[in-house]
C-alpha cells in the first residue's frame, strides 16, 4: 500500500515544504502525490522531480482553486481507500482539510508530527511544546499532518508518472473575495536556513525595517512575534510561535525578543539561537547561544556594519 | 441569527506546565485554569454581533468537568445569554467532542457555530473543522475577521502567505484566531448578572454519541532541554560567531 501526500502551492507555485513532506512519507511506504486545482501545470512538474514520488496525481477543477475543505474533503475521501496514510503539511491547507476529512471518515487524525516512529505510532507537541506526546494509532487509516521544519527534504531529480484525477463532481461551496499576500522575495520562512526575528520592542513599522535589513543581509527570512504582528510592525503570515509558523532554521536571530512560552514553541528546531536584548535576564538571553546584551538600536546597525565589512554575503 | 459558541477549559496559558515524573502526562492538578484563549475571541465576535444587531441570541456550549462551569460563566458575563455544560470526566478525544457539539447542534439548530481555531493544551486545531464536517456546513478557520453580507458570511482567514478572504453561505462554522478582535473583560455587575442567566447541565450519556478513544498515548515525555550558551561582549565578536555558524553552513 501507499500514502497520499496533498501538494500546498500558491499562484502556481509548489509550497517549498512539500520536499519535507514527501521525506517525511517515503518512511511510511510509496508516495503519491496529489496536486489539486486549475493551471497547475508548474506544480505538477514540481512535485514529480521530487525523488521518492511515485505518482502526481491531478485533479484539475477551477471549483480547487484556493484548495478549499469543501472541495477537497470529497475528492480526498475518493481516493483515500487506495491508501494506508493521507498526509499533509501543518500549514493552512492542511490543517483546515485534514480534521474535516478525518471526520467523514471517522477517523482520530494525527497532526503536528514531528518524528515518525513507525507506521502507527508518531510524536507530536501538545502544550505549546511543553511536552511531546507518542501516540499509536490502531485505526485501519492513518491522517496525518506533519511539520515540514521537522524533516529534511527529499533531493531533486526524479521524474514521477503523471495521472489525472476525476473532479469533475467536486464543487466549492466558499467563494473567493479577495488575497492580501505580503509582498517581497524574502525566503520561504518555516523552511529558512537562517531566520531573523524582530519583537515589539522595535517599536514600530518603520523601526522593524531594521530586522529586514539584517535579514536581507544575510540572506535571511523574516520572523516576528505575536506582540510585533498585534502591533502592526509586521504582517501576520511572518508571526513565529505557538499559533504562527514553526521554523528550525540553523540559525534564528532573535532581536529584541524576550521570548514569551507561546513565541519559543516556534522556534525550539532552531539549531544555533542567538539573542540581541538589553534585559539580561529575558528568557531568550538565557536560553540562546550567543547573547549580546545592550541597546538594539546601537547594535543592529554597527552589526550589519560589521558584517559588511567583514564581507559576508548570501 | 443565532450562535452556538463552544468553550474550553484548560490550563491557563500563563502556566509553564510540568511533565508528570510517570510521564502519563502534564501536572493539571492545583494548576491555574481558565477559558482557552482563542475561545475568548469567538465569545467576543459573537457579541458584538449581538450588539451589532445580527444575533438575537448566544448559546455557550462547554464539555468537561463541573468546574467547566466557570468558564460558561465567564462567557455568560461576557454577554452571551444562556448556557449549557455537558458533564464529562477525563480527557475526551477531538472527534469525540465534535461528535457531543454536533449533536447539541442538531438540537439547537444555531446559524452559525463559532470556537477558537485551536485550544492551548492539546494545541490539536481540529474541532471546528470536524464539526463542519459532521454537519455538511461550509467552514472558515483562522478568522481574523467577520462580516454578515446579505445571507452569508465574508471571512478574512489568516493563511500561509498573508491572508485571504471568502464568502460563506450560513449555516457554518467559523474558528476564531487572535487578531479577530480584543476580547472584553467582563465588569463585577455583568458578572453577578451571569449567574442569574440560565445553565443547563446534561449527562453525556444523554447524547449517545461513540466517545471511545481511538489513539493510545503511550507516554508524554518534556522536550529536549536546550543548553544556554554564553554572552558576548561586543559586536565585533557576535560577526565572529555568526560568520563562524555561516561557514558551517556552507559546508552542509
Amino acid at each position: 500500500m501507499a500514502v497520499l501526500v496533498l501538494a500546498e502551492h500558491d499562484l502556481g507555485t509548489l509550497s517549498a515544504s512539500t520536499a519535507r513532506i514527501v521525506a517525511a512519507a517515503a518512511e511510511l511506504g510509496a508516495v503519491d502525490v496529489l496536486v489539486a486545482g486549475e493551471g497547475v501545470d508548474q506544480v505538477t512538474i514540481a512535485a514529480a522531480a521530487i525523488a521518492g514520488v511515485a505518482h502526481v496525481r491531478v485533479a484539475q477543477s477551477a471549483e480547487l482553486n484556493g484548495l478549499s475543505a469543501e472541495a477537497l474533503t470529497p475528492l480526498l475521501e475518493h481516493l483515500a481507500p487506495d491508501y494506508t496514510h493521507v498526509i499533509a503539511a501543518a500549514a493552512s491547507v492542511g490543517r483546515d482539510v485534514i480534521p474535516r476529512l478525518a471526520a467523514k471518515l471517522d477517523l482520530m487524525p494525527v497532526t503536528d508530527v514531528i518524528a515518525i516512529l513507525g507506521p502507527n505510532r508518531f510524536e507530536r507537541p501538545i502544550y505549546a511544546g511543553n511536552a511531546i506526546e507518542t501516540v499509536t494509532s490502531n485505526q485501519p487509516r492513518h491522517l496525518l499532518t506533519i511539520r515540514a521544519s521537522a524533516f529534511r527534504p527529499a533531493a531533486q531529480g526524479n521524474a514521477a508518472l503523471i495521472e489525472p484525477v476525476d473532479a469533475s463532481g467536486v464543487v466549492a461551496v466558499a467563494r473567493f473575495v479577495a488575497a492580501h499576500r505580503t509582498e517581497g522575495d524574502l525566503p520561504d520562512l518555516s523552511t529558512a536556513q537562517i531566520v531573523v526575528g524582530g519583537g515589539v520592542s522595535l517599536g514600530s513599522a518603520e523601526k522593524f525595517a531594521l530586522v529586514e535589513q539584517l535579514a536581507g543581509k544575510l540572506g535571511a527570512a523574516v520572523g516576528a512575534t505575536r506582540a510585533a504582528v498585534d502591533a502592526g510592525y509586521a504582517p501576520n503570515d511572518w508571526q513565529v510561535g505557538q499559533t504562527g509558523k514553526i521554523i528550525a532554521p540553523d540559525l534564528y536571530i532573535a532581536v529584541g525578543i524576550s521570548g514569551a512560552l507561546q513565541h519559543l514553541a516556534g522556534i525550539q528546531g532552531a539549531k544555533k539561537i542567538i539573542a540581541i536584548n538589553s534585559d539580561p535576564e529575558a528568557p531568550l538571553v538565557k536560553l540562546a547561544d550567543y547573547a549580546l546584551v545592550g541597546d538594539l538600536f546601537e547594535i543592529v546597525p554597527a552589526l550589519i556594519a560589521e558584517l559588511e565589512r567583514l564581507g559576508v554575503k548570501r | 441569527m443565532k450562535i452556538l459558541v463552544a468553550v474550553k477549559r484548560v490550563v491557563d496559558h500563563a502556566v509553564r506546565v510540568r511533565v508528570r515524573p510517570d510521564r502519563s502526562g502534564v501536572e493539571t492538578d492545583n494548576v491555574r485554569m481558565s477559558m482557552n484563549p482563542f475561545d475568548k475571541h469567538a465569545v467576543e465576535a459573537a457579541v458584538a454581533l449581538n450588539e451589532a444587531g445580527r444575533a438575537d441570541e448566544i448559546v455557550i456550549v462547554s464539555i468537561g468537568p463541573k468546574q467547566a462551569n466557570d468558564v460558561i460563566l465567564t462567557a455568560l458575563a461576557m454577554g452571551a445569554h444562556r448556557g449549557i455544560l455537558i458533564e464529562a470526566e477525563g480527557r475526551l478525544e477531538t472527534l469525540a467532542v465534535a461528535k457531543l457539539l454536533k449533536a447539541a447542534a442538531d438540537e439547537e439548530r444555531p446559524d452559525l457555530v463559532l470556537l477558537g481555531k485551536q485550544a492551548v493544551d492539546d494545541d490539536s486545531n481540529h474541532v471546528g473543522q470536524m464539526l463542519a464536517g459532521l454537519l455538511d456546513w461550509p467552514q472558515a478557520t483562522f478568522a481574523s475577521g467577520i462580516k454578515v453580507v446579505g445571507n452569508g458570511l465574508e471571512v478574512t482567514r489568516e493563511v500561509e502567505f498573508g491572508r485571504t478572504t471568502i464568502a460563506i453561505p450560513l449555516p457554518a462554522v467559523v474558528t476564531a484566531d487572535l487578531r479577530l478582535n480584543m476580547p472584553r473583560n467582563a465588569g463585577l455587575p455583568m458578572v453577578m448578572r451571569a449567574r442569574q442567566k440560565p445553565l443547563t447541565v446534561r449527562s453525556i450519556a444523554e447524547f449517545g454519541v461513540d466517545i471511545a478513544p481511538r489513539l493510545e498515548i503511550e507516554r508524554v515525555s518534556p522536550p529536549p532541554e536546550r543548553e544556554g550558551g554564553r554572552i558576548v561582549t561586543g559586536v565585533s565578536e557576535l560577526a565572529a560567531a555568526i560568520t563562524a555558524e555561516l561557514s558551517q553552513l556552507e559546508t552542509l
